[in-house]
C-alpha cells in the first residue's frame, strides 16, 4: 500500500475546458446523428439526390467562406483579450458577430427563395432533413451569437479564458456547417 | 491550483451562505448536497405516480372485467397510457433522479474531496430544467386526449401522427418532458465529468477514486455519447408530428425503422446509465460490511468501462424482428451475449470480495446482497433476449418485462436502497432503524419475486406485452392465474413499502443521531460530519494518502484505514 | 415451475423444434451458472459471517494470481458465449434468412386492428382477378412451406405464431419476407405482438392447418371456378 500524495488535478486543464469538451461532444453525437441517418437514407434510395439541384450552391459557398472567417476573427479575439487589448477584443468579437448574423441572413434568403418555390419541409424526405440540420445548425450559430454578444456588452474585458471557450463552440458550429455544405449542397 | 477557480468555495464564502434564508438555502441552492435531495424528492414523489400506474395497470391485467377500485374501468386506450407512463416515469423521472441526480450530486464532491460541483450553477439550472420536464410531465395527464400512449419506446408511425393513437397534445408534451429531462441531466453528466477530473483532493488520484464515483461518471460518459443520435431523433418526430416532416413516414420516403435505430443506440446505453450508479452503491457497499478490500479494483473499473463501450454496439438486439436486414442479427447477437463478460467479472468479482471476509448483516448489506441475486437473474435472462433465434419467441412477451424488471427494479430498488441506507446518516445526520430495515429488505425480496418471476412463465406461455386484457387470448386463459399472483404480490409490495415510509418518518424525527462515521467506512465523505455542513469540510480539504479499500490490512491495529489518514494510523 | 421449457406452447412448425433448442441449451447455461453464482454467494455468507475474534483476510484480487480465480470462470463464460452463438447462427439463418422454395405465397397485411390475408389465387400472381382476401384467418395445408409476404398499412404491427416460434414486425414501406412449414393440423393463434393503438389488445387472427385433402377441399370452395 503506498501512501503518497501526489497532485490530483492534471496541470493546465481548466474546469471550463473539460466541461465544454464534454458539451461539445454530446453536441457533436446530435449532428453525428442527423448526419449519419442522412448518408443511411442517401445510399438506401437512390433518386432524391436530384433535389439538391433545388439549392443555391453560390450561396451556400459565400456563407461557408463567411462563416470560415468569423472562427478566423474568434480566433485574434482571444489573441486580444490574453494581450487585454480591449478595442481589439470588442472589434474581433463585433466582426464575429456580424459574420454570424451575415450567415444567418443568407440562410434567410436561401429559405424564403426555397420556400417560394414552393419547396418546404414536408415536400418529401431531401427537404426534411435539409431544413432540420440547416435549422438546427442555425440555432446552434444564433446561439453562438448570443455567446459573444455577451462578452461584447460585458462591462469589463472578461478573463481569455472565456472568450477562449466561447471560441471553441464557435469553432464547432463552423465545423459542422463543413460537414452539411458538401452533403446537402454537393453530393 | 485550478482548485482556486471554477466555483470551488472557501470558507468565508460558506459563513455567506449560512445567512442566506429559506429561498437560498431551500429551493435556489447552488450546494450539491441539497440540489440532491431536491432531484431525491422529486424522484420519489415520481415513484408514487409511478408505482400507481403500475397498480392500476396489474389489477387490469388480473381482473379484466372488474373495475379498478377508485379508479374505474379501464378501457384499452387508458391502458396503453398507463403502460407508457410508468415505463417513462419510472426510467427516467425515478431512476434517473435518485441513481444519478440524488447519489451522483450528493457523492461525488464528498468522496473526491472538495467542496462543490466544478459549477454549482449549472446544477442548479440542472434540478430545475428536470422540476420543468417534471411540470411538463405531470400537466400532459390533464391535456384533452390524455397522457401519451404509443409505448415508452414511442416507435412511429405509432407516434408520429395523432390519428393513429388519438393522442396529440400528451404525446407533443411527452416528447417536451422528455428534452428537457435530457437537457437536464446533459447539464448534470458535463458537472459530474468534469468536477471528478479536475476538483479531487490533493492524493485522490484517479485509482484512488472510490467506486461509485468511478461508475457515475462512466455512466455520465455514456449518457453524453449516446443521448445525440435521440435527441435528433425526438426533433424529427416531433417535427413529423407538428410541420408534417417526412422522416418516419414510408409515404414519402422515410422509414420507421429509422427512429428504433436511434431510440436504441441511446436506449441500451441508457439501461447502464440506471445500472451503473446503482452497482457502484453496491460495490461501495460490500468492502465495508464484509470488511475486506474490494476484490480487483482495477479490473473494475477496466470491466465497467469495456462494457460501457460494448454498450454502443449492441443496440439493434432490440430489433432482431423488426425488418431490418435479417443478416445485420447474428454480428449484434454475438456483441450482446459477449456483454455477459465484463458482467461475468464484475459479478464474480463482488462475491469474491466476500470471500474471507467478515460479514455484517446489516440493511445496506442486505440490499446490497439482494442486488447482486437479482441483477444476476436478470443478466441471465438476457441472454435468452441476446440469442437472435431465441429472441424470435420470448421477444415483445412477457419474458422481457420479467428481464426488465430483474435488471431496472433491482438496480433502482435493491441497489438504490442500498446507497440509500448506507448513506442516509450522512444526508440527514440520523440513523435509520434497523429493524424495520430489514423487515422492509426481507418482505421485499418476497414479494418482488411473486410478483415478477411468474411473469417469466407467461411471457414463455405466449402472452404479449402491453395488452389490456389477456383473456381475449384462448391460449393464456389457463395461465390466467398467474396474472393474479403477480398482482398480489404487486399490492403486497406495495404495502410493504409503508414500512420504509415510516421509517424514515420516524428516523429524522426521533432517530439517532448519526456519528460521523457510523460504519467505520474509509471513504472521504465518513470524514465530513452527519451531515455535512455547506462546503463540506472545515477550511481546509482533506489529504487522500491511500485507496478507498484498505479494510483489515494485517499490521494495522483497526480494521479500517480512512482514506484521509494515512501515514498518521498505518502503523 | 421450475422447468421453463414445460411452458412453452406446443410446437408445430419445422424450424420451431430448432430454436426451442437454442432456447433449452441457454436455459441449461444459465441454470447453470445462476446456482454456481448463488451458490457461492450463499456459502460465503455463511462461512464468512462475522465471528468474534476473527479478522478478514487482507485480499486485493489485483495481482494476477488472486485474479485468476475469477478470470479462469470469466473465460468460460467467453466461451460458452461463443458456443451458443454458434449455435445460434445456423438457426437464425434457417428460420429468418434462407427461405425453402414453394409455390404458396400468402400477403399478410397489418392493419389497425385486423390481419388482411391475400391469397394470389390459381394463377400465383398477385395483383390479378383472383386474388381472394380474408379477414384474420390463414388456411395452410400441412406439410409444405408456406411463403409469406408481411406488410403493413399503417403502424407497425407483430405477426405472432406463438406454436410456429415466429415472429416478424410488419413495417410500413417495407416488404418483409418470411416462411413456415406446418407440422401438424389444427387451429392456431396468431396474436399482435406489437403496441399499434387502442385494438392492439385483442388484435389476432386465427391459421388453420389443413391436412392436404381437407386444404384441397378448402380451395376448391375458394375458387370454384378454377
Ligand atoms: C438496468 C437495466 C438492464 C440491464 C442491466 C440489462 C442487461 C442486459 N439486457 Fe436488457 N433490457 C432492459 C434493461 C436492461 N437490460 C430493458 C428495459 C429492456 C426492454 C426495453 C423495451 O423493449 O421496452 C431490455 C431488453 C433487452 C433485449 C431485447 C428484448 C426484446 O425486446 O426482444 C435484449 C436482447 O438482447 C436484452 C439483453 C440484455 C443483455 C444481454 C444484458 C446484459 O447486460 C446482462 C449481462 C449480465 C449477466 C449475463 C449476468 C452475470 C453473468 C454471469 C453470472 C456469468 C454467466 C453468464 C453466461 C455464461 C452468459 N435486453
Ligand atoms: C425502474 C424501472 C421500473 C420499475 C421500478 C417498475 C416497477 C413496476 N413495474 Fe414496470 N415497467 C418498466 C419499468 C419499471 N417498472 C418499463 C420501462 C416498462 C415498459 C413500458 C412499456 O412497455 O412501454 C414496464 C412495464 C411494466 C409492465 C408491462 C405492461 C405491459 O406490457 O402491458 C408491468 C406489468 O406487470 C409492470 C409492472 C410493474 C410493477 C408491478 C412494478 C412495481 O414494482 C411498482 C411498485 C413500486 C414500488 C414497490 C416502489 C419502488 C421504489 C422505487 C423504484 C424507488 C427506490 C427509492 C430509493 C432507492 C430511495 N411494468
Ligand atoms: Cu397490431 Cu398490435
Ligand atoms: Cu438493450
Amino acid at each position: 500500500m503506498s501512501t503518497s500524495v501526489e497532485a490530483p488535478a492534471i496541470p493546465g486543464i481548466s474546469a471550463g475546458k473539460v466541461g465544454v469538451w464534454w458539451f461539445l461532444a454530446s453536441e457533436i453525437m446530435i449532428f453525428g446523428g442527423l448526419i449519419a441517418s442522412f448518408i443511411v437514407f442517401r445510399l438506401g434510395s437512390a433518386g432524391w439526390g436530384a433535389s439538391s439541384t433545388h439549392l443555391n450552391v453560390t450561396l451556400a459557398a459565400i456563407n461557408t467562406v463567411i462563416l470560415l472567417t468569423s472562427s478566423l476573427t474568434v480566433v485574434q479575439a482571444f489573441a486580444a483579450a490574453e494581450r487585454g487589448d480591449a478595442t481589439a477584443l470588442r472589434l474581433f468579437l463585433g466582426l464575429t458577430i456580424l459574420g454570424g448574423l451575415g450567415f444567418l441572413g443568407i440562410k434567410a434568403i436561401e429559405y424564403t427563395t426555397e420556400i417560394r418555390a414552393g419547396f418546404t419541409p414536408a415536400s418529401g424526405i431531401f427537404w426534411s432533413f435539409y431544413y432540420t440540420m440547416t435549422g438546427l445548425h442555425a440555432l446552434h450559430v444564433l446561439g453562438g451569437i448570443a455567446v459573444n454578444v455577451i462578452f461584447f456588452f460585458g462591462r469589463r474585458v472578461r478573463t481569455p479564458h472565456r472568450v477562449e471557450l466561447g471560441g471553441l463552440y464557435w469553432h464547432f458550429v463552423d465545423v459542422v456547417w463543413i460537414f452539411l455544405f458538401p452533403l446537402l449542397y454537393l453530393s | 491550483m485550478n482548485q482556486a477557480r471554477a466555483g470551488t468555495i472557501t470558507a468565508e464564502a460558506v459563513a455567506h451562505h449560512a445567512a442566506g434564508g429559506f429561498w437560498r438555502t431551500y429551493v435556489f441552492s447552488t450546494d450539491h448536497k441539497m440540489i440532491a435531495k431536491q432531484y431525491l424528492t422529486l424522484g420519489l414523489a415520481w415513484t408514487l405516480v409511478g408505482g400507481l400506474l403500475a397498480a392500476v395497470m396489474r389489477w387490469q391485467l388480473a381482473w379484466p372485467d372488474t373495475a379498478v377500485p377508485g379508479w374505474g374501468e379501464i378501457g384499452p386506450e387508458v391502458y396503453n397510457m398507463l403502460v407508457t407512463m410508468h415505463g417513462t416515469i419510472m426510467v427516467f423521472f425515478v431512476a434517473m433522479p435518485i441513481l444519478l441526480g440524488a447519489f451522483g450530486n450528493f457523492l461525488i464532491p464528498l468522496m473526491i474531496g472538495t467542496r462543490d460541483m466544478a459549477f454549482p450553477r449549472l446544477n442548479m439550472l440542472s434540478v430545475w430544467t428536470f422540476a420543468l420536464a417534471s411540470l411538463v410531465l405531470f400537466v400532459s395527464f390533464f391535456v384533452p386526449g390524455g397522457a401519451a400512449s404509443a409505448g415508452w419506446t414511442g416507435y412511429p408511425p405509432l407516434s408520429a401522427r395523432p390519428e393513429y393513437t388519438g393522442v396529440n397534445w400528451g404525446l407533443n408534451l411527452w416528447i417536451l418532458a422528455q428534452a428537457l429531462e435530457f437537457a437536464a441531466f446533459l447539464m448534470g453528466g458535463v458537472n459530474y465529468l468534469t468536477t471528478a477530473i479536475i476538483l479531487r483532493a490533493p492524493g485522490m488520484t484517479f485509482l484512488r477514486v472510490p467506486m461509485v464515483v468511478w461508475q457515475q461518471i462512466t455512466a455520465a460518459a455514456l449518457f453524453l455519447l449516446s443521448v445525440g443520435p435521440l435527441i435528433a431523433g425526438a426533433v424529427m418526430l416531433l417535427l413529423d408530428r407538428t410541420i408534417g416532416t417526412a422522416f418516419y413516414d414510408p409515404q414519402v420516403g422515410g422509414d420507421p425503422l429509422l427512429w428504433q435505430h436511434l431510440f436504441w443506440f441511446f436506449g441500451h446505453p441508457e439501461v447502464y446509465v440506471v445500472l451503473l450508479p446503482a452497482l457502484g452503491a453496491v460495490l461501495e457497499v460490500l468492502p465495508v460490511f464484509s470488511r475486506k478490500p474490494l476484490f480487483g479494483y482495477r479490473w473494475i473499473v477496466g470491466a465497467t468501462i469495456v462494457a460501457g463501450g460494448l454498450s454502443f454496439i449492441v443496440w439493434a438486439h432490440h430489433m432482431f424482428i423488426s425488418g431490418m436486414d435479417p443478416r445485420l442479427a447474428m454480428p449484434f447477437s454475438i456483441t450482446t451475449i459477449l456483454i455477459s463478460v465484463p458482467f461475468a467479472y464484475i459479478v464474480f468479482a463482488m462475491i469474491a470480495t466476500l470471500w474471507r471476509g467478515s460479514i455484517r448483516f446489516a440493511t445496506p448489506m442486505l440490499f446490497a446482497l439482494g442486488f447482486v441475486a437479482m441483477f444476476t437473474m436478470g443478466g441471465l435472462t438476457g441472454i435468452f433476449n441476446g440469442s437472435a433465434p431465441a429472441d424470435i419467441y420470448v421477444s415483445r412477451t412477457y419474458f422481457v418485462v420479467a428481464h426488465f424488471h430483474y435488471t431496472l427494479f433491482s438496480a433502482v430498488f435493491f441497489g438504490g436502497f442500498a446507497g440509500f441506507y448506507f448513506w442516509f446518516p450522512k444526508m440527514f445526520g440520523r440513523m435509520l432503524s434497523e429493524p424495520l430495515g430489514k423487515l422492509h429488505f426481507w418482505l421485499t425480496l418476497v414479494f418482488f419475486n411473486v410478483t415478477f418471476f411468474p411473469l417469466h412463465h407467461i411471457g414463455l406461455a405466449g402472452m404479449v406485452r402491453r395488452v389490456a386484457n389477456p383473456l381475449q387470448y384462448e391460449a393464456l386463459v389457463p395461465y390466467q392465474w398467474i396474472n393474479v399472483v403477480s398482482t398480489v404480490g404487486t399490492f403486497c409490495m406495495v404495502a410493504t413499502q409503508l414500512v420504509f415510509a415510516l421509517n424514515v418518518v420516524w428516523s429524522l424525527v426521533a432517530g439517532r443521531r448519526a456519528p460521523t462515521n457510523p460504519w467505520e467506512a474509509n471513504t472521504l465523505e465518513w470524514a465530513a460530519p452527519s451531515p455535512p455542513p455547506h462546503g463540506n469540510w472545515g477550511p481546509a480539504l482533506p489529504t487522500v494518502y491511500c485507496g478507498p479499500y484498505e479494510y483489515s490490512l494485517p499490521e494495522a491495529r483497526e480494521d479500517y484505514l480512512p482514506q484521509n489518514l494515512g501515514p498518521a494510523r498505518a502503523r | 415451475m421450475l422447468n421453463w421449457m414445460q411452458w412453452l406452447p406446443e410446437n408445430v412448425s419445422t424450424f420451431g423444434g430448432d430454436v426451442d433448442g437454442v432456447i433449452r441449451t441457454i436455459w441449461y447455461v444459465t441454470v447453470a451458472w445462476f446456482f454456481i453464482t448463488l451458490g457461492t454467494l450463499a456459502a460465503f455468507l455463511i462461512l464468512y459471517r462475522r465471528r468474534a475474534g476473527r479478522r478478514a483476510a487482507y485480499v486485493k484480487g489485483e495481482r494476477l494470481r488472486e485474479a485468476a480465480w475469477i478470470l479462469v470462470p470469466v473465460v468460460v463464460v467467453v466461451i460458452l458465449d461463443l458456443w451458443l452463438d454458434l449455435l445460434g447462427a445456423p438457426v437464425w439463418a434457417k428460420v429468418k434468412i434462407e427461405r425453402p422454395v414453394t409455390d404458396l405465397t400468402i400477403q399478410v397485411t397489418g392493419k389497425q386492428f385486423e390481419w388482411e390475408v391475400l391469397y394470389p389465387g390459381p394463377d400465383g400472381k398477385f395483383g390479378t382477378a383472383d386474388d381472394r382476401q380474408l379477414l384474420d384467418e390463414l388456411h395452410v395445408p400441412v406439410g409444405k412451406p408456406v411463403h409469406i409476404i408481411f406488410k403493413a398499412k399503417d403502424v407497425i404491427h407483430s405477426f405472432f405464431l406463438p406454436n410456429f416460434r415466429l415472429k416478424q414486425d410488419m413495417v410500413p414501406g417495407r416488404t418483409i419476407e418470411g416462411w413456415f412449414e406446418a407440422t401438424k393440423p389444427g387451429k392456431y393463434e396468431l396474436p399482435c405482438a406489437e403496441l399499434c393503438g387502442f385494438g392492439h389488445s385483442g388484435m389476432k387472427g386465427w391459421l388453420y392447418v389443413h391436412p392436404p385433402a381437407e386444404y384441397e377441399q378448402w380451395v376448391k370452395e375458394q375458387w370454384p371456378a378454377a
